[in-house]
């Protein structure tokens, strides 16, 4: 008698697409709001951003219940972390625990896509970006989830990065303004969702600047 | 050619790769749940029928019960891993009455702990195969939640499981609005769980409607929704493919 196989899967993909790009003295952080299971939306109010620390925001799409888990666990690491040093973790710090969290569990991974943004301790603004297992990446932009290839290469386009292979190495961070730069994450939604059916519904844009965290919304279509 | 019967089970000489103890599919299941926030609090339906694979074995099953004070918790999947919820969900009650502190765990409460019951079987590969609503209102913050037996959760103005995601849901997203009064409340669960009772193959007609509000929760006698079969298509199944049955 062969070894009965399971019939259900651990994972599940709840779709969506989130973006974080960095600019001089500012970072913003966008998701959009729908959660669905297969070619069912669930629903369309669930947000993907989590505020991990004062200047350090992360959105990650994939998997929602190891989502949520994973935030729970860099929470609750933060929490330890202000107890033992008396401040807030920054956001290089940061990105370091979620590259560790997640290859902790590199042989049962969180299907978890992470941008993650903020502030460094200049001030500056910075974006990580994550694959499922912990390898990550300091860039001027990123975007994670169902509708990436359909962002990305318009980010490519619009913010024209410089070759990682340059000599001395130039920042990734965009020259644009904070108004521009949500500008192009509206826009940029608007278009994924056209063509993505795991995105669509409301985006959630979060800023992060010296004045502290601020948050909007913009509608997105329905179907 | 093996005339003996083997002594050992073949999983326990896997050693601890034995699957013998985990839960593989579901036996006797109990089918979709609806539940909807209304003015004063929240509403939940759900058929009383314990399925055993195709037969419908048992016909009076409540698959909603109150927890605690302030929540009503209503599940779908396998019934004896229900069983099992409110057994952990009886005691996390009774270790918060015992405080008697004048605190008592509200819906927002119960409903993170069994999505944390839920994902924590899940990751050792031995879930509760059940999708649970979790429904609720303490100092009149309503809240309306779900759970799926891999630990996916959300919370929502309606919710429902099973065939009820794709049957009600869409009826509810047209017809939901906030304040709902307990009557439009209930006639639209009513229609959302005729449509289940007639396209559902393991739906039965005999439901009861949970109450949550302030002052407690309330459920229904099981009671049976009027139905109509006078379709034209029903009567006349083959008129549109002559020769067909």
């Amino acid at each position: 008698m062969t070894k009965q196989q399971a019939n259900w899967s651990p994972y599940d993909n709840s779709g969506g697409s989130c973006v974080a790009i960095a600019g001089a003295d500012y970072c913003v952080i966008a998701a959009d709001t729908r959660m669905s299971t297969g070619y069912n939306i669930l629903t369309r109010e669930y947000s993907k951003i989590c505020k991990l620390a004062d200047k350090c925001v992360m959105a990650s799409s994939g998997f929602q219940a190891d989502v949520k888990a994973l935030q729970k666990q860099l929470a609750a690491r933060h929490l330890i972390y202000q107890h033992q040093h008396n401040k807030q973790m920054s956001c290089p710090a940061m990105a370091q625990l979620l590259s560790n969290t997640l290859y902790y569990k590199r042989f049962f991974p969180y299907y978890s896509f992470n941008v993650l943004g903020g502030l460094d301790n200049e001030g500056k603004g910075c974006v990580f970006t994550y694959d499922a297992v912990g390898s990550y990446e300091k860039v001027g932009y990123s975007s994670q989830g169902s509708g990436s290839t359909l962002i990305t290469p318009f980010l490519d386009n619009q913010l024209k990065s410089p070759s990682p292979l340059l000599l001395p190495a130039q920042d990734a961070v965009t020259p644009l303004g904070e108004a521009e730069a949500i500008d192009l994450i509206k826009t940029v939604f608007a278009s994924a969702s056209e063509r993505d059916i795991y995105t669509g519904d409301k985006i959630e844009i979060v800023v992060v600047n010296a004045d502290g965290i601020r948050r909007e919304y913009m509608e997105l279509r329905k179907d | 050619m093996n005339f003996m019967a083997s002594k050992q089970p073949e999983n326990s000489l896997l050693g601890p790769e034995s699957d013998s103890q985990r839960t593989l599919y579901p036996y006797v299941t109990g089918t979709s749940v609806v539940a909807l926030k209304y003015k004063d609090g929240i509403l939940m339906a759900a058929d009383m029928g314990g399925s055993y694979g195709s037969t419908l074995r048992y016909k009076n099953v409540e698959r909603m019960k109150a927890i605690g004070k302030h929540s009503l918790l209503g599940a779908s999947g396998e019934i004896s891993d229900f069983q099992e919820i409110l057994r952990y969900l009886d005691e996390l009650i009774l270790y918060d009455n015992m405080w008697d502190d004048g605190n008592s765990l509200g819906p927002k409460e119960v409903h993170n702990y069994l999505t944390r019951v839920m994902y924590n079987r899940r990751n050792k590969f031995n879930p509760l195969w059940n999708s649970l609503v979790l429904g609720g209102i303490k100092n009149g913050q309503k809240y309306l939640g779900t759970v799926s037996m891999i630990g996916v959760n959300f919370e929502d103005n309606h919710v429902a499981t099973g065939f009820g995601n794709h049957l009600a849901r869409p009826i509810l997203r047209q017809e939901w609005h906030e304040n709902l009064s307990f009557e439009d409340g209930v006639r639209l669960l009513e229609k959302c769980m005729r449509v289940l009772l007639y396209r559902d193959r393991s739906a039965i007609n005999k439901l009861q409607i949970a109450k949550i509000t302030e002052e407690g929760m309330t459920i229904s006698q099981p009671y049976s929704l009027k139905t109509y079969w006078e379709f034209s298509a029903f009567e006349n199944p083959t008129q549109g493919a002559v020769g067909s049955w």
